[in-house]
């Protein structure tokens, strides 16, 4: 019972569950079955598959579109939506 | 210029971060994405989240994918929670803690919304508070698995609307819900589709600095819910708008009128351009009674009917005849 009383109490409880990692620390990448791989010299950095990206995994940088493979998941849309067809999915090996 | 410049807005990252984990191809991530690039002070923002498929995928414990203050409470309160932060910020503002109130917005699914928190958002409303509020429809309880919702549209079928011989799907149309925040009079109001980004971020702009409640309806659509390949959403996303099962539109509180957007008012002008519903339901797999074994015309001249009959009601409510 001692033992008991000395545990933290309801009031040493933080309010509410705080999540305290960043996501992308969490790598997504590894959900994927097909990658999505730019053709640069297609591209003409219409930025569509930036807007298009559930995952924020389109990163432009000023002056070329690269894909983030640690977070995309595989699901194609930038593909899809490309205007010139600069993406193609490749099965991950 | 539009604040709206691609190659500039590019170079941010998102305050709803990669790593959440929404499925691959989930409409939300990308709504998400476009909401947060609209505000206009990305360290004056606290977002509040209805529980639902977003709320559960992007904060994982330990894991947040939220670059911003967030809280969640529950499935029927995010509207009263909103409510609240915005008074302690009042609150704090008026005793010197804060320089001002952050600009509030709220995520909400269909099933937090349409349904289970439909009277505190009607309250937070009527009380006038200053938020946005974004209802993410996906069409049914997609979090729990795929249960029908108020939202769900007539013959989806779902998990607890089920396709048998007695029964096509749900029998039920779904609540008009844009329209029922519209009613209230004094919120801004407004449908949207991610596949017409610009105009989606334009909305979310003038939701987060109209002064009072504003109300975005944003369809959508679910890959696994709604049974098809992930690639397809924004391609879905934009069918919606094209058949006019999800027309776009405004409301503005100060004239009480309601206005057609872009992509509508083009159909609006020119009808020819309105797709039959049965390209947008044949993309679906929930729809796939309705083609399979033999298609049901009839069935999906009922839709067509609906569909129809709302079109025409908003485009009177538009006063384009």
């Amino acid at each position: 019972m001692s033992e008991d009383l000395a545990k933290p109490g309801w009031k040493q409880i933080p309010i509410a569950g705080v999540p305290f990692k960043k996501a992308t620390e969490y790598h997504t990448g590894d959900w994927r079955t097909f990658k999505p791989v730019i053709d640069q010299s297609k591209c003409t950095k219409c930025l569509t598959c930036w807007i298009f990206c559930p995952d924020d995994s389109i990163v432009w940088d000023g002056n070329t579109v690269q894909v983030d493979y640690r977070y995309c998941k595989g699901c194609g849309i930038c593909a899809e939506m490309c205007p010139v067809k600069a993406i193609t999915m490749v099965k991950e090996e | 210029m539009s604040w709206i410049n691609l190659r500039e807005l590019a170079k941010k990252r998102s305050l709803f971060t990669s790593g959440h984990r929404l499925c691959a191809g989930c409409a939300a991530g990308i709504i998400g994405r476009l909401v947060m690039h609209s505000v206009p002070d990305p360290k004056h923002v606290v977002v509040v989240h209805a529980t639902g498929c977003w709320e559960v995928a992007g904060t994982i414990f330990p894991y947040t994918a939220w670059a911003v203050p967030w809280i969640h409470n529950a499935f029927e309160n995010a509207a009263a929670t909103a409510s609240g932060v915005e008074l302690a910020f009042k609150a704090l503002k008026d005793k010197g803690v804060v320089k001002k109130v952050p600009d509030i917005i709220v995520f909400g699914g269909d099933g937090g919304t349409v349904d289970i928190g439909l009277q505190s958002l009607s309250g937070a409303i009527e009380r006038g508070h200053n938020f946005l509020y974004v209802l993410y429809d996906n069409n049914a309880y997609m979090n729990t698995g795929i249960q029908r919702s108020g939202a769900t549209p007539r013959y989806a079928w779902t998990t607890t609307s089920q396709v048998g011989k007695v029964i096509p799907g749900k029998l039920e149309a779904r609540k008009p819900i844009a329209n029922i925040i519209a009613a209230h009079g004094n919120a801004y109001v407004a449908t949207a589709s991610p596949a017409y980004w610009r105009d989606l971020m334009e909305k979310a702009r003038k939701g987060i600095e109209y002064k009072g409640p504003a109300f975005i309806h944003a369809i959508s659509p679910c890959c696994r819910g709604w049974r098809f390949p992930p690639n397809m959403t924004i391609r879905v996303a934009k069918l919606a708008v094209e058949t006019c099962a999800f027309p776009l539109w405004e409301y503005d509180p100060e004239t009480r009128e309601y206005k057609l957007s872009p992509p509508s008012l083009a159909i609006a002008k020119n009808p020819k351009l309105k797709k039959p519903i049965e390209e947008y339901l044949k993309l679906q797999g929930r729809f796939a009674h309705l083609f399979k074994p033999e298609k049901r015309e009839d069935l999906i001249a009922r839709i067509q009917e609906d569909v129809d009959k709302e079109w025409n009601q908003l485009l009177e409510l538009c006063g384009i005849t």
